[in-house]
């Protein structure tokens, strides 16, 4: 039985909230685009945002970058650039564990504030407090993982995740049996944020997919758009489009 | 030269009265919705005030608009592309909704339900937005209205630099104009340039500025960017709004809702064709008093058979270069020279202009001396200081406000003496620089102001951007998502939607 739940929630589980989360970004953003935002409620109160906005964004970009890297690169790269199994896991550990909590204070300013200021509470929506409510027990609970993690740091317990992560996007569902015996806390934590992929196409985190990097390569700093090519018939376009999809830049 | 074509607006300060029908009529049509109580696209302000939101001509401390760097270029004044991604998560230049006001409501159940009591019963305020109980409101959409509060609060006023101020908190001194404001659709607007997500855009056809509500993704920069204050975010929709100028209206060839409904018949609605190639140019000379001359030196004549030629291969069509030569808006700013934009110095080059308020003669002995003889009185010894008009038009630059007003004043004398004493006294005229004929067109326009010559808007050419077979059945105005709200009544499992048509959304 204990076999049998740990293939699911880790060798299946997981395709599971990838495919929702990336079917269900795609269907909002293309049919739901209104609904596509930030939902900042910085303008109606400026308290513990400052502090507890900053902290939480960048504590929770590191951590996620983390992740990604230390989950996702084979194992492989690491041993052929040097770096050694200890080094990774106590650089994980630090980068890791000052990330987190930066993120948790911020997390937890944020929830505070949500919660308690009445004007942020009644406009919230249910799910704008589950998903804070989540992300701060997630991260909580990453903390609390550090605890464990410092009784290995050579990195064995480490490299069975990495295995694991890895052996999921070879589609190898049967890695799950590598984190099989890994300790509670680690794994309550990779379900919560697989859960967190999971919802976020229904809630406001897809602001994540429109980190609007690429502003900072806009020429000049003016748009201008026509609604179309003037003095000429339109030409009839394929399917459904907006009123007005031609877009201009002029350099500045 | 590449030649573009905007529909801008002059509003006559000297005809407002302050009735706040414009600000009304507006925000019944656009801005009554939940997340946007707050909001008004069009506000009318009592100057000499602090205004709406509050302190908002005061860039040290929301820096909008733009700064010119050592090098001679502009950026944002909040700061560089880079500047305002570190900033995004949590912007440091935003107002708070205080800063305009917390949108309430009265109980007025209460009235009808109360029971018998010794006292009347009242309806007390209640938030818009967390719904409780407001024990005294301390700020509202128009609080200054009229000379409303103490003179040292209202004296913070921006436009009091380099004004001996403490003077005009006596009662024998006192003076005030109204300010109506509205989105002045710049030429070069900060809000644009702010805009993270590419969101904010300038139409290209008739100069209109707006957000695309698909793309904006609320990252709020945009109501930092702009120096007037003039974007509001939507704390319900999570995404920011402005003034969309009535594009529906202007592009079918009718004035903007707070034009059409202006009683002072204030408002006036023109082409003015400029040169898109040289905007930049004009936003970055070195001396902020220039800024004024520097963007009427980028407005084209529209007689002008070069710039005829020019706006032809561009892509003008005929009925916007003929309504560029009727254009009441280039009369009064570029022949007339009475009308002038609003804090030329945030280096936007706004569209929105205005003619400044005349006021009553300081001293009675001077006032004794006007009329008769047509003798000129001095705008300086007018009620509403120079410098105050200047600080709030041309940068601080008196001499051409001081013309504006004196040509205003020409025409009153010129006008009183053709109609009271039946002279024609083109000495009037000249002393101004114009010529009798000019003065008679000025007076048409702007004291007579017909329908027909304050709006002269050309229809769209919609013929050449939409396909009306593909329009066919859809939903018209609607909040940037197609028919949907993104708040349907969802079923996913098979019963019909209630059809819901958008006005009944809005």
């Amino acid at each position: 039985m204990r076999e049998v739940i740990n293939y699911l929630l880790f060798g299946w589980y997981p395709y599971v909230c990838i495919t929702v989360l990336i079917l269900g970004s795609i269907i909002r953003f293309d049919r739901e685009q209104y609904t596509w935002r930030s939902k900042s409620s910085q303008f109606l109160r400026r308290r513990q945002m400052m502090w507890g906005s900053n902290l939480f964004h960048l504590g929770i970009l590191v951590l996620l970058v983390g992740h990604f890297i230390g989950l996702l690169t084979p194992i492989g790269v690491f041993d052929g650039i040097g770096v050694t199994h200890d080094f990774k896991q106590t650089m994980a550990l630090v980068v890791g564990g000052l990330a987190g909590v930066m993120a948790f204070i911020g997390c937890t300013l944020l929830l505070h504030r949500r919660l308690i200021d009445s004007r942020i509470r009644k406009t919230s929506s249910w799910a704008d407090l589950a998903v804070l409510a989540l992300l701060w027990l997630q991260i909580g609970l990453g903390l609390m993982t550090t605890i464990w993690t410092i009784d290995h740091l050579d990195g064995k317990e480490m490299l069975k995740f990495m295995g694991w992560a890895q052996g999921l996007y070879s589609l190898n569902p049967r890695a799950a049996d590598l984190i099989l015996d890994a300790y509670f806390i680690y794994k309550l934590h990779i379900v919560l944020g697989l859960t967190l992929f999971l919802i976020t196409p229904f809630t406001r985190l897809v602001h994540i997919w429109s980190a609007p990097i690429w502003y900072l390569g806009r020429r000049g700093y003016q748009i201008v758009r026509s609604t179309g090519r003037r003095g000429q018939p339109p030409v009839p376009s394929q399917g459904r489009r907006t009123a007005r999809t031609i877009s201009a830049e002029y350099p500045q | 030269m590449k030649i573009r074509a905007q529909i801008a607006m002059v509003l006559n300060l000297d005809k407002c009265i302050g009735c706040h029908t414009c600000s009304v009529t507006c925000k019944n049509v656009w801005t009554s919705r939940e997340g946007m109580e707050y909001a008004w696209f069009n506000n009318v302000e009592t100057k000499p005030g602090i205004g709406y939101p509050k302190d908002w001509e005061n860039q040290k401390r929301w820096n909008g608009g733009w700064v010119r760097k050592k090098n001679g270029k502009i950026e944002p004044r909040i700061g560089s592309k880079w500047r305002v991604l570190a900033n995004i998560f949590a912007n440091p230049d935003l107002p708070e909704i205080d800063d305009y006001y917390e949108p309430f409501t009265f109980d007025y159940e209460h009235l009808q339900k109360s029971p018998e009591m010794t006292a009347m019963p009242t309806a007390r305020p209640r938030s818009l937005i967390s719904g409780e109980r407001m024990e005294k409101i301390e700020w509202g959409p128009n609080w200054e209205e009229i000379l409303g509060g103490e003179f040292a609060k209202r004296s913070q006023d921006y436009n009091f630099e380099g004004i001996q101020k403490d003077i005009y908190g006596q009662f024998e001194n006192t003076f005030m104009m109204y300010l109506p404001r509205l989105c002045e659709h710049c030429l070069n607007p900060t809000c644009v340039a702010a805009c993270p997500s590419g969101a904010i855009y300038k139409r290209e056809e008739d100069g209109i500025v707006l957000i695309d509500q698909d793309k904006c993704r609320g990252w709020r920069m945009c109501v930092s960017g702009c120096p007037y204050k003039k974007i509001y975010y939507n704390w319900s929709s999570g995404k920011s709004e402005k003034c969309i100028f009535c594009y529906p209206r202007i592009e079918a060839g009718q004035p903007t809702v707070c034009s059409e409904t202006c009683v002072g018949r204030i408002r006036y609605l023109g082409v003015v064709l400029y040169d898109a190639d040289r905007i930049e140019e004009a936003a970055s000379v070195p001396d902020e008093q220039d800024l004024y001359e520097a963007q009427l030196g980028i407005f084209l004549n529209p007689h002008d058979p070069e710039v005829i030629e020019q706006a032809r291969r561009d892509g003008i069509a005929e009925n916007w270069l003929e309504g560029a030569r009727r254009s009441p808006v280039y009369k009064m700013a570029m022949e007339w020279k009475v009308a002038f934009p609003l804090h030329p110095e945030y280096r936007t080059l706004p569209m929105v202009w205005y003619v400044p308020p005349l006021s009553p003669i300081q001293s009675a002995a001077t006032a004794g001396k006007i009329g008769h003889d047509g003798e000129m009185p001095d705008v300086r010894s007018l009620r509403i200081p120079l410098k105050y008009l200047a600080n709030l038009l041309t940068a601080g630059k008196e001499e051409p406000v001081a013309l504006g007003l004196e040509r205003m004043l020409a025409m009153r004398g010129y006008m009183r003496a053709k109609t009271v004493d039946g002279l024609i006294d083109e000495k009037i005229a000249q002393r101004v620089g114009l010529t009798g004929a000019a003065i008679e067109e000025m007076y048409k326009y702007m004291a007579i102001a017909n329908y027909e010559d304050r709006f002269v808007i050309p229809t769209a050419h919609r013929e050449t951007s939409e396909d009306a077979l593909e329009l066919r059945g859809s939903c018209g105005f609607s909040f940037g998502n197609g028919c949907s709200t993104g708040d349907t009544e969802t079923n996913l499992f098979g019963s019909a939607k209630r059809a819901r048509n958008p006005m009944e959304i809005v």
